[in-house]
């Protein structure tokens, strides 16, 4: 258990809450910019690191610490496997427009 | 009051520069406020006493997916003002959708605090005993009663990097510059490769 004096869970709740709709916002506001909305993503998770994190310590069960290191790992693979498709896309197309990205669309 | 000093000052800290990463023009930037709100989120984890993820943060997410990021917004040569179109035009629908989204967050964490939810592992047995630094606590349970958890995070990383390799790998045609013939290079032998020579004083050598 964690005591700091004033700062329960849900401070860090709140501003975990915050950094999410942030995440969020992001990838509405960037919707061409892929990189942009990959480094979205990576706050959103961020964001969920800190709330299993926060709930952790508060509540004495470190099992929520494990998680947040598999959330990490999830985290880095996807940024890896993004950023590689980012690359051959580029390289076929030379742009990384994402809103020209509908040939699938049939 | 230290901690509420630092908490404020990691919490205000990590939501600006988010606030930037989202909306900065160059995406360079945005990087670099990424690294900053991944720093100023590892104080925050330091605060509540989670070192190794603090730690885990820094190390994963600023030694490597940030310098990925960054590698890769450099490498790309792409006119990035042209990307920022449809920014005025997404920006009242984007902030509706995230108010919406905040105070269901809100909602939840005032649902939260009126209590009623059982968290947590029972039986306690997931708990730091007295005395236990916080990295023994996480390493005795990530190599007891999470290591099957541990390996499938592995096999995930493994299977990323074989596929990040896969998709960027370029094989050059026979014969252009930079092609690898694996079976040549294997096959060369000692002989093929050096010559013994003695020359006599004062005399040059013929390869």
């Amino acid at each position: 258990m964690t005591d700091l004096g004033g700062i329960g869970v849900e401070h860090f709740i709140v501003v975990s809450a915050v950094l999410f709709v942030l995440g969020v916002l992001g990838i509405f506001l960037n919707r061409k910019n892929v990189i942009v909305i990959l480094m979205a993503i990576e706050l959103i998770l961020l964001a969920v690191n800190l709330n299993l994190v926060a709930f952790s310590a508060f509540m004495g069960d470190l099992t929520g610490q494990v998680f947040a290191m598999l959330v990490l790992t999830v985290a880095a693979a996807e940024a890896a496997i993004g950023l590689a498709i980012l690359v051959i896309y580029f390289r076929a197309n030379g742009t990384i427009a994402v809103d020209d990205v509908n040939r699938m669309k049939g | 009051m230290i901690q509420t000093l630092a908490f404020y000052l990691f919490a205000s800290l990590v939501i600006g520069s988010a606030v930037m990463v989202i909306m900065a023009r160059n995406p360079v930037h945005s990087v670099l406020w990424l690294i900053l709100a991944f720093f100023n989120a590892a104080g925050l984890m330091v605060l509540v006493g989670a070192e190794f993820i603090a730690m885990l943060l820094v190390i994963v997410y600023v030694g490597a997916v940030a310098v990925l990021f960054l590698f890769v917004v450099m490498m790309l040569n792409i006119d990035f003002a042209e990307m920022r179109a449809g920014f005025i035009k997404n920006f009242p629908l984007g902030i509706l959708v995230a108010l919406i989204l905040f105070l269901e967050l809100f909602v939840g964490l005032v649902a939260y605090g009126a209590g009623g939810i059982q968290l947590g592992t029972p039986d306690g047995s997931a708990a730091a005993r007295m005395g236990q630094s916080n990295i023994e606590a996480v390493g005795a349970l990530l190599y007891g009663k999470y290591v099957f958890l541990f390996e499938v995070a592995g096999i995930i990383l493994l299977v990323a990097m074989i596929g990040a390799i896969v998709l960027t790998h370029r094989q050059r045609p026979k014969g252009a510059r930079g092609h690898q013939d694996i079976g040549k290079q294997i096959r060369r032998r000692p002989d093929d490769a050096t010559v013994m020579k003695q020359p006599n004083i004062g005399k040059g050598v013929e390869l």
